[in-house]
């Protein structure tokens, strides 16, 4: 037989039957369902550890990982079940905000607080425990390819002197993905699909935190912030709560932050001292400050994610979605290892793992809710480019209420007056409501 | 809560420094001639980069927080940045 037009039988044989490369969500799904169904499986990390180098925002919407782990909640290590999303319009002087709290999002759960350190190093664990050979502290430095007459084939990863053969290199090498680059599957990204994540972990006891975001036992609060966070920069803000921490940071797209000549860290000093940010964090100290590049492209960053002897899986295939109110990446992560792992499966058993005996990959991918979303949610990152929603919006919402609530001796008018005499204050005119209302409804 | 400096942040960060690699190297040339220096500095989250009075960027590795934002503002061939050795760089313990 042949995979890649490359006879197999004059190629040596593999060490592995899959080598997967990052040991983040994505890499350490796949890699446990492939040892689950038999396979052998080496899961590189170039961490120390697997978790040492990944840190995300927090807020893992975790009903695919408790189909793989049932006793996910339990066993694993989260912080926080998610009750509470609050929505909040942030201007310079003033808030508005959305305050969602909700019975039924503990029950069943929906989402969790993570710290990918304590979370990673954990799916490593049963990785192991599965009988899949984890390899921490290697960094893969390229691919090892042959020329067949069909184009090129991988047929395993090296590092330094040392190489490894395998049927499959799985590339879960996350949004930078070297691995995919290299091999032409992933070209350099526009700026506006990019962001920057800057995070602070803010060390704080359990009372105080439960005190003041008006939690109880292990509920947790997701914040989702828009407007004065990012000083008008396209993206925005998000607090999540931990068990004695908050996550607090800036997402900042790119595109925007050069053209608007900003430093990042001005903008993320700036949100941690905002009048109305700051009494949270208060007596709070920060305990770890980190970044992460974020994918936005949404479905057009979604590449080729298969070829002859590999697949691209989670960040590395572009797999992050940000709708406005949820921001998601480990569970596409989730999703792709499991679509990935189906798909490695059936072409090791097929003894064709070509890139048309990979393809169960891509098709699972796109059947499963994670590919659907994608696909739903296409025009999100176009809609999200809008200015006003990074200032005027909040603005506007924030000057009708000062109008209701600020009694002034001065006689009353009826709230639709007010509401139209700041409008017309307001650079948002009448049409752009409309359209960006039309354009949001049909994004998101 | 007083807001800590970026070097005092960094110093609360674990990091097994690889004292006989560096990860980035600049090419000045390519920086000045695309202009992009300003943008690689401004974008750093780790404060890495750092215009001179000669205008050219310097660079402190062992800072990095190994997230590729440089390189994604960075102009084609102005930066060459891949992560440090296995073992080496970042670790967090929160993430």
């Amino acid at each position: 037989m042949t995979a890649g037009g490359v006879p197999e039988d004059i190629q040596p044989e593999p060490d592995f039957d899959v080598v997967v490369v990052g040991a983040g969500v994505a890499g350490c799904v796949t890699a446990y369902k492939l040892a689950q169904q038999g396979h052998s499986v080496v899961l590189i990390e170039r961490g120390e550890a697997a978790g040492s180098k990944n840190l995300s925002g927090g807020v893992l919407y975790s009903r695919g990982m408790q189909e793989i782990f049932p006793n996910f909640l339990d066993e694993a290590p989260i912080e926080r079940r998610i009750t509470r999303n609050y929505i909040n319009f942030l201007n310079a002087d003033s808030s508005v905000g959305v305050d969602y709290k909700d019975a039924r999002l503990a029950d069943p759960v929906n989402a969790v607080t993570v710290l990918r350190a304590k979370l990673d190093s954990w799916l490593a664990e049963k990785c192991e425990e599965a009988g899949v050979f984890v390899m921490p502290g290697v960094r893969v430095d390229r691919v090892l390819t042959t020329e067949g007459p069909l184009g090129k084939r991988v047929v395993g990863v090296k590092s330094g002197d040392d190489e490894l053969r395998a049927h499959v290199v799985v590339a879960a090498d996350g949004v930078n993905s070297f691995l995919a680059q290299e091999v032409g599957l992933r070209p350099k990204q526009p700026l506006h699909h990019l962001a920057t994540g800057v995070k602070a972990v803010v060390n704080l006891p359990r009372e105080t935190i439960e005190a003041r975001f008006n939690l109880t036992g292990d509920e947790g609060a997701a914040y989702a912030i828009v407007g004065d966070c990012t000083q008008g920069v396209g993206g925005g803000g998000f607090l999540y709560t931990n068990q004695t921490s908050i996550s607090i940071g800036v997402v900042l797209r790119l595109d925007d932050l050069v053209a608007k000549k900003k430093s990042a860290t001005d903008i993320f000093d700036h949100f941690l001292s905002h009048r109305f940010i700051a009494p949270y964090l208060e007596g709070g100290e920060i305990t770890e400050y980190g970044c992460h590049l974020v994918a936005e492209g949404g479905l057009d960053m979604v590449g080729e994610i298969t070829m002859d002897g590999m697949v691209v899986i989670g960040e590395a295939a572009g797999l992050t979605l940000n709708t406005g109110l949820t921001v998601r990446g480990m569970d596409l992560a989730v999703a792709s290892g499991v679509a990935a792992a189906a798909g490695i499966d059936a072409a090791l058993r097929e003894k064709d793992t070509s890139k048309v005996g990979l393809g169960g990959y891509r098709d699972k991918l796109f059947a499963s809710f994670a590919g659907q979303d994608m696909k739903t949610y296409g025009k999100a990152p176009g809609f999200l480019e809008v200015e006003r929603l990074y200032k005027d919006y909040g603005e506007l919402l924030a000057n009708v209420l000062y109008g209701a609530f600020n009694l002034d001796t001065r006689p009353r008018r009826h709230l639709a007056a007010i509401a139209l005499r700041a409008f017309r204050q307001s650079p948002v005119k009448i049409r752009h409501l409309i359209s960006d209302a039309y354009a949001g409804v049909r994004a998101l | 809560m007083k807001i800590p400096s970026i070097p005092e942040r960094l110093a609360r960060d674990r990091f097994e420094l690889d004292e006989d690699e560096n990860h980035i190297e600049v090419n000045q040339q390519v920086v000045k001639s695309s202009g992009c220096g300003r943008a690689i500095v401004q974008c750093c989250p780790a404060h890495v980069y750092a215009e001179e009075p000669d205008g050219t960027i310097s660079v402190e590795y062992a800072a990095c927080l190994e997230c590729g934002t440089c390189l994604a503002v960075a102009a084609p061939g102005a930066l060459k940045w891949h992560y440090p050795r296995g073992g080496f760089g970042i670790s967090f313990r929160e993430g």
